[in-house]
């Protein structure tokens, strides 16, 4: 059964305040609250939440990429991220999400100029590795990232395997093995 | 005491070279744990005191390839793991064992993903496979057994080149399955 989302959280009405002329969307679910923000805003709105004092969110619990393709609802775009902060202080998670759409054919490891968003190592040095995660396995590159390598796979890994049109069993990456036998060690 | 009490203490036995050198193998199997999943902990409880695989002479678990005889693959083996077991298995010295124990570690198990290998004897020599998920500690101790066994009979079986033949022996589960839960009796 739906329920309508309440939006009362107060950090909603501070970016709002914050940023007036942009355009926000809010969700809630079981009392966390989601803050919906355009890509292009998404690093001064978390300078926001991280800086200003009524906000206070100095930990960056985690970044979580998303692959909507065949989702069977309506999305705001093929790709999301959503970033899960932590204000220490007064021990509160606060999510923000944005969605990306690719400009290119997916299937690949080509470098889609679409699918990229700000870092925002510079707020929270410990990105570092979650958006090398991201980049592994989604494929969505970090600006300003110090070194956005791939984190789990190896460097020429042909795909990126989180990305949902990557065939489940991949694309013979654990077949492709020299063969030891009993001659030959 | 042991055996030579009962014997003259001048005595002596004859036998062939081949019996004591094997005896003395198939006493001493120093396993190279590659637990990289789950079935490592059933490895390990075969090793505590209550299945205490030193009673087979194989409690002495040998962290460098270079000192071990036995290698027990006892886990998923992942796209970035292969080449680390092939590597560890190339410098293991001869004679060289392998027990691929549980379903991951013979045929991927459940896990029929990009990320692992759909079984390790497709890219490295397998001696005995150990069906279940995990094994018993039981079944550990059966296929280490069938290992012993082979050591017995043949030595090590010779191929064209004087090297080993594939063993290729499964191993049986050792226990029926009891309806679940088991009902408990107290007294008899
Ligand atoms: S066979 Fe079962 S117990 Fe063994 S590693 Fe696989 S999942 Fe774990």
């Amino acid at each position: 059964m739906a329920t309508t989302p309440s939006l009362d959280h107060p950090m909603f009405k501070l970016v709002k305040d914050a940023f007036p002329g942009k355009t926000f969307r809010g969700t809630e679910f079981r009392g966390e609250s989601t803050l919906i923000v355009e890509p292009g805003d998404l690093h001064s709105v978390l300078k926001f939440l991280k800086t200003n004092a009524a906000c206070d969110y100095n930990f960056l619990s985690d970044i979580a990429g998303i692959d909507y393709l065949n989702y069977p609802a309506k999305t705001l775009g093929r790709f999301a991220l959503v970033y899960n902060l932590i204000c220490l202080a007064r021990n509160e998670r606060f999510f923000v999400k944005t969605s990306i759409d690719p400009s290119l054919p997916t299937d690949g490891i080509v470098n889609d100029p679409a699918l990229v968003v700000d870092s925002v190592c510079d707020l929270w040095p410990g990105a570092e590795w979650m958006e090398r995660e991201v980049f592994d396995m989604l494929g969505i590159r970090f600006k300003g990232h110090p070194d956005l390598r791939r984190i789990l796979l190896w460097e020429d890994y042909p795909g990126h395997p989180l990305r949902k049109d990557y065939p489940v069993r991949g694309r013979g990456e654990r077949e492709s093995y020299r063969v030891v036998d009993r001659t030959s060690a | 005491m042991g055996l030579e009490a009962a014997l003259p203490v001048d005595g002596f036995l004859t036998t062939q070279l081949r019996h004591v050198i094997n005896w003395s193998r198939r006493n001493s199997l120093w396993p190279m744990p590659f637990a990289t999943a789950c079935c490592g902990i059933e490895l390990m409880a075969t090793a505590c005191s209550r299945y205490d695989l030193a009673r087979f002479g194989a409690e002495v678990m040998r962290f460098s390839p270079r000192q071990a005889d036995l290698l027990i693959v006892a886990g998923r083996i992942s796209i970035k793991t292969l080449p680390v077991l092939q590597r560890i298995y190339e410098q293991m010295t001869e004679p060289k064992w392998v027990i691929s124990m549980g379903a991951c570690a013979s045929t991927g198990g459940v896990f029929d993903t990009y990320a692992v290998v759909q079984g390790c004897d497709q890219f490295i020599p397998v001696d005995v496979y150990i069906p279940g998920c995990p094994p018993r500690p039981e079944q550990l101790i059966e296929g280490v057994m069938a290992i012993q066994r082979i050591i017995d009979q043949e030595g090590i079986p010779p191929m064209n080149g004087g090297k080993r033949q594939p063993l290729g022996l499964v191993m049986q589960p050792t226990h029926v399955t009891k309806p679940q839960p088991v009902g408990v009796t107290v007294g008899g």
